[in-house]
């Protein structure tokens, strides 16, 4: 193929750990201001963007805060200035941006930040699940998650260009799990910093702060038009899924790797589906493959896009699955079901035709996941569809 | 935004809520919050202007000759000038029906 002839001279293979590729691919985006604070564990990828600023190998703006809720606020401003603007952060540093997180949405800023999931406190965790970014699901944003360092390198670049498209104007979160991913060494394809140019022009904001011609940004809304622009928010969100896949193709022409909202693993002919989010995709990938080894017609659907929430992909990646498992990595205590699980009941609520949806919570506060767990839990799901539904949706590994 | 906010649809509404004109809150009439509104006795004021420099709006206006009144549109009767008068010269009258 053509690829092969071109790749040599546009393409390099490096090793090495993920949150330093995020901050290559920062780079290589050409940001122009950063905003953050400190926090596990994402602290090496602004880290990493400080060195660079300092060394003069990143021409931006890097500005050090007091906390998460002056970076997101920082971020605003130098958005708002006309500014490619990033910023990373985890856990409690997410919940301490929260009300900002709201109104760089409503207000439009195409920021992107990262966010290495991590158990929120209490009991203080520094390790991995996803209750962070679930707590934070209805902030506006564009959301993704990414399996694994290449992909987490890819999105970032392919975020900013996303999110500054004049349609679109959203900001954008690459999700990656904290350590699982952030503090792995991975081999990656770095593209070089011609061909990000080409994929990557400079940001041309709509509006920018300027005495010359002034505008109001952030103003306060009377009842009489509040509805109005939320409506105007909510139908640009879910219309940004056409554009999503546009870059995301484009992206594919460029590198080779194509990604999807939802992408499928294995589940040619399947009768059960196992649905997972982030890094988990890839040892379900191994336990699938083990399984359909065995003869057990399993197969894998991973949710790459979580806002705008991909329903008619979901559809279509589960067909006519009998029975489909849900793993997510966050509780909602006392409700209905945890973020992912509800979010895909809804989803098949109105067919006549759906699966059997059986839920399991794993891998809280960083709690190990083998690729064991995935096959226990298709025997417990495949158990539980012959007898009747004992729970809602069950914590997967709890004692007692 | 040329239209009235209830006439304006969300496809009208600008991006992220943005407003091109200056100075648009002029037009919402705080004064129609006021249950009372301060009345100057002039033969007591001695035009230090305090009154003027307290208004948190602002919403009392300086009159020729050095005399101060309250702007009906924007005064919300919050009694701070009658409270700071030095000399005690302004007193909060309750609003008529």
């Amino acid at each position: 193929m053509a690829k092969a002839k071109t790749k040599p001279a546009r393409f390099h293979r490096e090793g090495m750990e993920v949150s330093i590729a995020v901050s290559h691919a920062v780079q290589l985006a050409r940001a122009e201001a950063i905003a953050a604070y400190p926090i596990t564990p994402q602290t090496h990828i602004v880290e990493h963007l400080s060195s660079l600023v300092a060394d003069g190998q990143l021409e931006a703006e890097f500005i050090n805060v007091e906390s998460e809720h002056s970076a997101m606020s920082a971020c605003i401003g130098m958005s708002a200035a006309g500014a490619r603007t990033y910023t990373a952060t985890s856990s409690q540093g997410l919940a301490l941006m929260f009300e900002i997180l709201f109104i760089a949405g409503a207000m439009r800023f195409p920021i992107v930040m990262t966010v290495a999931n991590r158990a929120l406190s209490g009991p203080l965790s520094i390790w991995n699940d996803h209750s962070d970014i679930m707590a934070a699901r209805d902030i506006g944003w564009l959301q993704v998650f990414v399996k694994n360092g290449q992909e987490a390198f890819d999105h970032t670049v392919m975020a900013f260009k996303i999110a500054e498209t004049p349609s679109v104007l959203l900001p954008m979160i690459v999700n990656l799990d904290g350590f699982i991913l952030s503090h792995v060494v991975e081999a990656l394809e770095m593209p070089d910093q011609e061909l990000v140019d080409q994929f990557l022009p400079p940001y041309s904001p709509r509006h920018v702060l300027n005495p010359k011609a002034p505008v109001t940004m952030g103003a306060f809304a009377m009842p009489e038009i509040y509805t109005e622009v939320k409506m105007k928010h909510q139908v640009t969100l879910t219309n940004a899924a056409g554009r999503i896949q546009e870059v995301w193709d484009e992206w594919g022409q460029l590198t080779g790797r194509q990604y999807y909202p939802v992408e499928r693993h294995l589940t040619e002919g399947a009768e059960i589906l196992l649905l997972t989010m982030g890094t988990l995709t890839e040892v379900a990938e191994i336990a699938v493959e083990e399984m359909r080894e065995a003869g057990l017609p399993v197969g894998l659907i991973s949710l790459r896009q979580w806002r705008p929430f991909p329903f008619a992909a979901l559809r279509a990646a589960v067909g006519d699955a009998k029975l489909l498992i849900v793993c997510d990595r966050a509780l909602s205590p006392g409700g209905a079901a945890p973020p992912v699980l509800a979010e895909v009941r809804s989803a098949f609520y109105t067919q006549a035709q759906r699966p059997d949806i059986i839920g399991y919570i794993i891998g809280l506060g960083g709690r190990d996941v083998p690729p064991e767990a995935f096959k226990d839990i298709v025997a417990k799901a495949r158990e539980e569809v012959t007898t009747g539904p004992t729970q809602e949706f069950h914590l997967y590994g709890v004692r007692g | 935004m040329s239209k009235p906010l209830e006439q304006t649809t969300w496809q009208e509404v600008e991006l992220g809520g943005l407003l091109r004109e200056p100075g648009s809150a002029r037009a919402y009439r705080t004064g129609d919050w006021r249950s009372q509104h301060p009345v100057w006795t002039k033969s007591r004021c001695i035009r230090c202007g305090v009154c003027w420099t307290v208004c948190p709006e602002p919403a009392i206006i300086e009159e020729p000759g050095g005399y101060f009144d309250m702007d009906p549109n924007y005064c919300k009767g919050c009694g701070i000038c009658a409270k700071e008068c030095v000399t005690g010269c302004i007193s909060m009258v309750p609003e008529e029906e």
